[in-house]
């Protein structure tokens, strides 16, 4: 009777640990089933159909999340060794933390990446080599920075609207927050000049030349005069009043986009993707320029492969072609992700790329040669963390919680305990 | 003869531990799922230990707890956490008390009354508090914009620490009073109609009768739905995780003024992937659940029952 009880409950543990881990390996029909983890938009659903229509032997089942819950979960599954995709995408924010662990990850030199290196800019493919030397991803695409601005209510204010004039309108930082201060005297009712003081600040500070953490990996904030100057800008013009107070990737911000709440927006290579999926109605009413004070890189990511795969050749193999330069083209013509490939850089289909979404602005053109001009900066292991404190504290001088100083203080005390 | 002593052998054997056979499923599964990760979290909270990295666990002792009595974001968790408590397990208690009331008198479709307010309790948590952050949004949310009829004014409900904790507190209010007014209303039914007669006779109104007797007499469903109530709504993570969603989530709002000790322990755990320090987060959580639980039950027992 008991053993009988036993053999019941063990059924059920065993039903139980089957269900929740991935299923089976083996897809239908005896095909070799790969799952890739995504976040937001890749712009790879056309890509793996193709894929899978060339490898009759392969099945691919794609999961996307939100950014914030894939790399928790991605965490949750490889402190388990259990429940990883075959292929999981990972941020620039996080690569860092991930690469310090990368006995989790299989060592894509020993798969032929030292073959593919040059593929990549070579500081994305430093950027996920660990401090032991191996490689625990491939570079899909590199953020590349570029201003998004509605045309319609730049007009409105009285600005210029054409991509050239609203250029030249701010070629440094200051310039930017100057424009602002006019477009606001003028402004439509309820429309900002920019969406929020993080998003600003971020792309500022994507553009200094040390960011939060230096080459030993020691945290910079507390004295690194580009983070400070670029605060104290930015805190200035969220007390003019040139901020719609709106925190990136949350849903009032997409609200704001679909409401016109800001003019301008600090658009990475992908944003525009997420622009053109939150705001269908805006079509048209978007355009690109350049960002001021020069090139800059904010986010992009990477293919990993978890060590705990049932079929890490096979995913290998799917990850490098994914991140193929010819594969990266047709993700920038689909998704707008700017390649981390520089041979791109001069393919005149991808140089002559025009993004119809955003008045046709030639976004091949702007992205590749912001790419060029773009200074590889050093992300620290928790560059991710002190990224979002740092948006916290711009919120609190938002929210009308704390000055400017008071604010910067607090954060560069928080930031302290993050480092222990 | 012989198989008559083994019969009687086998049917005292079997007497004696078919029980246990009877009740280890139980024991098993809370063995498996309750006792081992319990046991396993204090273990875990005396060591240093990276989330990813378990073969570079070093023991530590009680080094987590002394670190994490010093440290003031778990402070500041654990007093949203009571503020939390407070403002939900309250009134979902009083207001469960009154719908149960409400539902215990003899109106015509009665039935779907009572299935509507278990309703808020099988939606998904998730779901329930993606709505009602956009019902509280600062610029566009439905609850503004009736205040604004008021001439109340715009409140920016995520940036204030008693504004986001009353947000927060009205989901799980919303959620879980039809649950507790579903229990006393059972239980209201079980009162014998006598003792109003008596007290009408006494005359004894409605209120009085309701204070008198149906409280009293709802005791030990009050003392159930309090500790129910409590260990719930201390251990508090959906609510406050997605009442501020992003890429801060885990913070609990700009200066973490609604993280809630579950939270502080997730973002602990998943961000910093310290998984030693967020375990030692759960076991002092843990205890102090015990304890509110405990004076929560001190508190009800108090009600009068003679």
């Amino acid at each position: 009777m008991r053993s009988k009880t036993m053999a019941i409950v063990c059924a059920a543990l065993m039903a139980g640990a089957v269900i929740s881990g991935c299923g089976s390996e083996s897809g239908s029909g005896g095909k070799t089933k790969l799952t890739i983890g995504l976040f937001g938009n890749f712009g790879y659903t056309e890509l793996l159909k193709e894929y899978a229509s060339t490898h009759p032997d392969i099945e691919i089942q794609d999961r996307t999340a939100s950014y914030s819950d894939h790399h928790k979960n991605l965490a949750a599954h490889l402190a388990t060794n259990n429940g990883a995709a075959d292929i999981e995408a990972v941020d620039t924010g996080y690569v860092a933390q991930f690469k310090a662990t990368s006995d989790k990850f299989v060592d894509l030199n020993t798969k032929g990446g030292d073959q593919l290196k040059d593929r990549w800019l070579p500081w994305k493919w430093a950027a996920s080599l660990s401090k032991e030397g191996q490689q625990i991803g491939y570079g899909t695409d590199v953020g590349g920075l570029a201003i998004c601005y509605r045309r319609d209510l730049l007009e409105a204010a009285g600005l210029p609207s054409e991509r050239t004039e609203v250029a030249a309108l701010w070629p440094t930082w200051p310039d930017f927050m100057a424009a602002g201060k006019q477009f606001q005297a003028n402004a439509p009712e309820g429309v900002k000049w920019f969406d929020g003081g993080p998003t600003v600040l971020n792309a500022i500070v994507g553009q200094a030349a040390t960011g939060y953490y230096d080459q030993s990996d020691r945290i910079t904030v507390g004295s690194n005069p580009e983070l400070k100057q670029g605060w104290d800008l930015v805190a200035d013009a969220v007390n003019s009043g040139l901020s719609a107070k709106l925190l990136y990737s949350t849903p009032v911000w997409n609200t704001g986009f679909k409401q016109g709440q800001f003019a301008t927006v600090t658009c990475p290579a992908w944003q525009m993707a997420k622009i053109k999926d939150q705001a269908p109605d805006t079509a048209g009413k978007w355009d690109v320029t350049s960002v001021p004070g020069g090139g800059g890189n904010w986010g992009g990511s990477y293919l990993t492969i978890p060590k705990q795969g049932k079929n890490v050749d096979k995913a290998v193999e799917l990850a490098a072609w994914l991140t193929a330069p010819e594969q990266q083209a047709k993700v920038f013509a689909s998704a707008g992700l700017l390649p981390s490939t520089p041979k791109l850089y001069e393919d005149p289909a991808v140089v002559g790329l025009q993004n119809p979404f955003f008045n046709n602005a030639p976004v091949g053109k702007l992205f590749t040669d912001a790419a060029k001009q773009l200074q590889p900066q050093y992300q620290g292991p928790k560059a991710g963390d002190v990224q979002t404190a740092i948006g916290n504290a711009m919120q609190r001088v938002e929210q009308g919680k704390q000055s400017g100083d008071d604010s910067w203080n607090q954060f560069v005390g928080d930031v302290q305990n993050l480092s222990s | 003869m012989e198989s008559l002593d083994r019969a009687t052998r086998r049917h005292r054997w079997d007497t004696r531990f078919a029980p246990y056979a009877y009740v280890a499923p139980y024991f098993l599964i809370f063995g498996v799922f309750g006792l081992f990760p319990l046991l396993y979290t204090i273990w875990v909270s005396l060591q240093h230990r990276n989330l990813l990295d378990a073969e570079g666990a070093s023991f530590t002792g009680v080094d987590n707890y002394q670190q994490l009595l010093a440290d003031p974001y778990f402070w500041n968790a654990m007093g949203n956490t009571l503020s939390l408590w407070l403002l939900t397990t309250v009134p979902q208690i009083l207001f469960a008390l009154g719908i149960a009331q409400l539902l215990n008198r003899k109106v015509r479709t009665r039935t779907l009354f009572r299935m509507g307010v278990i309703l808020p309790n099988v939606t998904s948590v998730a779901a329930v508090t993606i709505i009602f952050a956009q019902l509280f949004g600062r610029d566009f949310g439905l609850i503004n914009w009736v205040l604004e009829l008021f001439g109340a004014g715009h409140i920016d409900w995520q940036a204030g620490t008693a504004s986001s904790h009353i947000a927060i507190a009205t989901m799980v209010v919303w959620r879980w009073t039809g649950y507790h007014a579903l229990i006393f209303l059972a239980s209201m039914q079980a009162i014998p109609s006598s003792l109003y007669e008596a007290a009408t006779l006494d005359g004894a109104r409605g209120w009085q009768q309701f204070w008198r007797i149906t409280v009293p007499l709802l005791r030990p469903q009050i003392i159930f739905s309090t500790i129910i109530a409590t260990t719930g709504n201390m251990r508090l993570l959906a609510e406050p995780l997605l009442f501020n969603p992003g890429t801060a989530a885990a913070t609990g709002g700009s200066d973490r003024q609604f993280q809630t000790a579950a939270l502080y322990l997730y973002e602990q755990g998943f961000t910093n992937y310290d998984f030693g320090y967020s375990s030692t987060i759960a076991v002092v959580l843990a205890i102090t659940t015990i304890i509110v639980a405990g004076l929560g039950y001190l508190v009800t027992k108090r009600i009068q029952t003679d």
